[in-house]
C-alpha cells in the first residue's frame, strides 16, 4: 500500500472548500486529475454537479482557470480554448474538459464525437456517477441496467444496458482512451499523466460513486469503486489508437452481488436479476479479454506489414 | 445622374485608403473583413447561403493569407461554443451562420454575451423552415433580440466588410458580441464592387485584442460559476450598461473608421432625404436601396418623403427615432420579418420607442418580402400611397400576399 501512495504527487492543485457531498467520487477524481496535470491546465466544466462543487462565482476550489460552459459544450468549448491558446503560441497548456455522464454520454455526445473525430488536442475526463445528479438523480444512458433513479422508479427500473461509450470512442480511433477509478489512485494518475504526454484527443472514463444518487454510505465510496473494478463491472484498461487494448489491473473474482448489495439503487433486484447481471458482466469481461488478444494479433500483423 | 454616380464611386474608391477593389459577393466581403481584422480563431458550420463565407475562409486559411486556427466543427452549436472558448483565452474569434444555424446557436448566443465575449458573427438573414426556404428574411436574427448581442443590418457588400471590422472595435471596447447581418442572396450572392482597405490603416483603426479578463494559467480565475439572487442581477445591469455605452460608441467608431478608411455608412441609423419630410419610410437591409429610388421619385414630384435606414437594432436608436419623428406626419415601417401574434419586429420597436416621446406621428407597419419575395419599387410606391392616405395608424399591413 505504501508503495502505491508513493507514486501520488504531493501537490494539492484542488484546494479546500468544495461544496460536494461527503463521499463524492467526482470530487476525489478532480483532486487526482489535477495532481497529475499540474498548474499549466485549464478546465472546462459544463452543467453538472461540478458546476456547483467548484464554488459560487467568483470563487473556485481549483488553483487553475475554470470556464463554466453550457451542458452540451464541454468538448466544443475545450476545442476553442485550445485553438485560442494555440493561436497565441501557448500550446503547452493542457485543456481539460471535465463533464458528468449526462454531459458526455447524452447531451454532449455530438460535440464529443466531433472533437474526437477532429482529434482535438484536449483531455476529456467524464466522471460517471451513472445519472443526472445535479438535477436530482434522473436516468442517463450511463445508468446501468436494473438501477433505480427518479425517472426509472423501482417498479420500472432501467431496462436498457449502460451505453458503452468507451467502445463508441474507440470507433473514433483517438490516440488514447482509459478507464480509471478513485480506488486505484496510482493507476488513475499514471493514466492522466500518460494522456497529458500524448498529442490529440484523450478520453478518460472514471466511475464516480455518488452516495445520494446510489443510496450508498459515504464511507463506502472507495470500497464501491474497488468492488466495481474487482467484480469486472468496471474493468481498468486502456485503448490506444482505437485498437490496442490493455488491461491495467487484473481483477479478482468478486461476485457482482457484493457491489450491488451495498447500494440502495439496486435494492429491488432479486437474486435472479443479480444472476442475470452477473452473466452479462462475465460475458463483457470475456469480450474485453478477446479484444486484448485481438490487439496482440493486430500488433503482429502490423509488425509483419512493416517488415514487408 | 452623373453627379450621383461619381459620388457613389468616390464612396467605394478612395485610392488613398484602398488596397484593391474586388467585385465580390457579400459572403466573400465578410471573409475578407475577417482577414483584415486579423482574426485568430474561426469556427463555423456550413449552411446555405452562408457557405461561401466558410469556403472562402477555408481557402484563405489554407493558403496562409489568414494565419488563424480554423475549427471545422460538427454543428453551429459547437461553432459558437468553440469561439466562446477561443475568445475566453483572449484570441479574436469569428463565426458565421444563417437561419436554422443561428436558431440552433440560441442557447450559446446567450452564453457569449453573458460571458462578455466580443465574438463577431456574420449572419446571412434567411427564412426559417418549414416550409424550407433559403431566401431573405430577417426573423432569424431578430428572434435573437434578447441574447445580449449588438446587431447591425447592412445594405451593401461594402457595408458588410466595413461593419465586420467596426464590430470588433465596438464589441471589444464594451465587451459584448456583435452580429453583422446581410440579406440572403440580395447581398450574400450578389457581386458588387468592394474596396478592401489597406491593412496598415485597418491595423491603426483596430489594434490587437487586449481583453480585461481572460483564461490565463498565470492568473487563474473561475468564470461563470453559480451566482445567487443576491449577485446575478448586477451582472445583467452591467450588460445593459455596456449596451448603453455601445449606443454612444457606435457613432464615434463610425467617425473613426471614416477618419482612417474614408468611408461612412451612418451611425445607429442613416437618414436619407429626411430634411423637411412629411412622410417617412423606415427600413433595414436591402429593401433600403429600393426605397431610396422611390424616395427620389416622390421628392421629384414635390412630395416630401424621407427614409431612415436602421443600422443598429441592439442597441436600439431610440433617441434618434424620437428626434426624427418630431417633424414628420406619418411613418411607414417596412419589415422583412414578423413576430407572429404581433407585427413586424422593427415596427414594434419603433412604436415602443415613440410611446414615451412627446410627439406621436401616425405609424403604419408593413410586412413585405418574407422568404425572399422580391420587394420591387412598385411595392414601395404602394406602401407610400397607402401611408399618405392613412388616417389612422395600422400595426400590420401585408404587402403582396396572394391570399
Ligand atoms: C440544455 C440543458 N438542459 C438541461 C439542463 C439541466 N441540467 C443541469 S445539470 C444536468 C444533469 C447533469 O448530469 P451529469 O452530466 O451526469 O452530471 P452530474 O450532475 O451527475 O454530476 C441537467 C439535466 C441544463 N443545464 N442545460
Ligand atoms: S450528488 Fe453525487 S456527484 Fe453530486 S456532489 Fe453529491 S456525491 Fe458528488
Ligand atoms: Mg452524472
Amino acid at each position: 500500500m505504501s508503495q502505491i501512495m508513493f507514486n501520488i504527487p504531493k501537490e494539492e492543485n484542488m484546494g479546500s472548500g468544495h461544496v460536494a457531498c461527503p463521499g463524492c467520487g467526482a470530487t476525489l477524481s478532480m483532486r487526482y486529475a489535477l495532481k497529475a496535470l499540474g498548474l499549466d491546465t485549464m478546465i472546462v466544466i459544463p452543467a453538472c454537479c461540478w458546476s456547483i462543487i467548484d464554488g459560487p462565482t467568483p470563487s473556485s476550489v481549483n488553483k487553475v482557470p475554470v470556464f463554466h460552459t453550457a451542458f452540451e459544450t464541454a468538448a466544443s468549448t475545450a476545442s476553442g480554448i485550445k485553438a485560442g491558446l494555440k493561436a497565441q503560441g501557448k500550446d503547452d497548456v493542457t485543456v481539460l474538459a471535465w463533464a458528468g455522464d449526462g454531459g458526455t454520454f447524452d447531451i454532449g455526445f455530438q460535440a464529443l464525437s466531433g472533437a474526437a473525430e477532429r482529434n482535438e488536442d484536449i483531455i476529456y475526463i467524464s466522471y460517471d456517477n451513472e445519472a443526472y445528479m445535479n438535477t436530482g438523480i434522473q436516468r442517463s444512458s450511463a445508468t446501468p441496467y436494473g438501477a433505480w433513479t427518479t425517472t426509472t422508479p423501482a417498479k420500472h427500473p432501467k431496462d436498457r444496458p449502460k451505453k458503452n461509450l468507451v467502445e463508441a470512442l474507440a470507433a473514433h480511433h483517438i490516440p488514447y482512451i482509459a478507464t480509471a477509478s478513485v480506488a486505484y489512485p496510482d493507476d488513475f494518475i499514471a493514466k492522466v499523466k500518460k494522456a497529458k504526454s500524448i498529442k490529440g484527443m484523450k478520453f478518460i472514463h472514471v466511475l464516480s460513486p455518488c452516495p445520494p444518487g446510489w443510496k450508498s454510505a459515504p464511507e463506502n465510496s472507495i470500497k464501491l469503486s474497488r468492488l466495481a473494478v474487482e467484480s469486472k463491472i468496471f474493468p481498468l484498461f486502456e485503448i490506444e489508437n482505437g485498437w490496442r487494448y490493455r488491461i491495467t489491473h487484473e481483477p479478482k473474482d468478486v461476485p457482482v452481488k457484493e457491489y450491488l448489495r451495498l447500494q440502495g439503487r439496486f435494492a429491488h433486484l432479486t437474486d435472479k436479476d443479480i444472476n442475470q447481471i452477473q452473466k452479462e458482466v462475465d460475458l463483457n469481461w470475456k469480450r474485453l479479454k478477446m479484444k486484448v488478444k485481438l490487439s496482440e494479433e493486430d500488433e503482429k500483423l502490423l509488425a509483419e506489414i512493416a517488415n514487408e | 445622374m452623373d453627379r450621383v454616380l461619381n459620388k457613389n464611386l468616390q464612396k467605394y474608391f478612395n485610392p488613398e485608403t484602398t488596397e484593391e477593389i474586388k467585385v465580390i459577393e457579400g459572403t466573400h466581403s465578410a471573409s475578407y473583413a475577417v482577414k483584415l481584422a486579423r482574426v485568430k480563431v474561426i469556427s463555423a458550420y456550413p449552411i446555405t447561403p452562408q457557405t461561401s463565407i466558410v469556403e472562402k475562409l477555408s481557402e484563405l486559411c489554407a493558403n496562409g493569407e489568414i494565419p488563424a486556427e480554423y475549427i471545422k466543427v460538427e454543428s453551429e452549436h459547437s461553432a459558437m461554443a468553440a469561439v466562446i472558448g477561443a475568445e475566453s483565452t483572449g484570441s479574436r474569434s469569428f463565426t458565421a451562420t444563417s437561419s436554422q444555424g443561428l436558431a440552433l446557436m440560441h442557447e450559446v448566443l446567450h452564453w457569449a454575451a453573458n460571458a462578455r465575449l466580443p465574438i463577431v458573427l456574420a449572419n446571412v438573414n434567411r427564412a426559417l423552415a418549414p416550409p424550407w426556404s433559403i431566401w431573405a428574411d430577417q426573423t432569424d436574427s431578430l428572434a435573437q433580440r434578447d441574447t445580449g448581442w449588438i446587431q447591425f443590418y447592412c445594405e451593401s457588400n461594402q457595408e458588410v466588410l466595413d461593419m465586420i471590422i467596426q464590430a470588433y472595435r465596438i464589441g471589444e471596447e464594451v465587451m459584448l458580441p456583435v452580429m453583422v447581418n446581410m440579406d440572403a442572396f440580395f447581398l450574400s450572392h450578389t457581386s458588387e464592387p468592394v474596396a478592401l482597405p489597406k491593412q496598415e490603416l485597418v491595423d491603426k483603426f483596430l489594434p490587437p485584442y487586449k481583453p480585461k479578463f481572460k483564461m490565463d494559467v498565470a492568473d487563474p480565475h473561475a468564470f461563470g460559476g453559480l451566482a445567487g439572487p443576491d449577485s446575478y442581477m448586477e451582472f445583467r445591469y452591467r450588460i445593459q450598461e455596456a449596451m448603453e455605452a455601445a449606443r454612444e460608441l457606435i457613432p464615434v467608431v463610425a467617425e473613426e473608421y471614416n477618419h482612417y478608411i474614408g468611408r461612412y455608412h451612418g451611425a445607429l441609423l442613416e437618414e436619407y432625404r429626411t430634411e423637411g419630410a412629411d412622410y417617412l419610410l423606415i427600413t433595414a437591409g436591402t429593401i433600403t436601396g429600393t426605397s431610396r429610388l422611390v424616395v427620389d421619385e416622390y421628392r421629384e414630384k414635390g412630395i416630401n418623403l424621407g427614409l431612415v435606414k436602421l443600422r443598429a437594432f441592439r442597441p436600439f436608436p431610440t433617441e434618434d427615432i424620437r428626434r426624427i419623428a418630431k417633424n414628420v406626419k406619418k411613418i411607414g415601417v417596412i419589415d422583412r420579418n414578423i413576430s407572429f401574434g404581433q407585427s413586424g419586429i422593427f415596427f414594434s420597436e419603433i412604436k415602443a420607442a415613440l410611446y414615451n416621446s412627446d410627439v406621436h406621428p401616425l405609424l403604419n407597419g408593413y410586412v413585405a418580402g418574407l422568404g425572399g419575395r422580391d420587394v420591387v419599387p412598385q411595392n414601395i410606391r404602394d406602401i407610400v400611397e397607402h401611408l399618405m392616405k392613412s388616417e389612422k395608424g395600422q400595426d400590420l399591413v401585408w404587402i403582396g400576399v396572394k391570399i
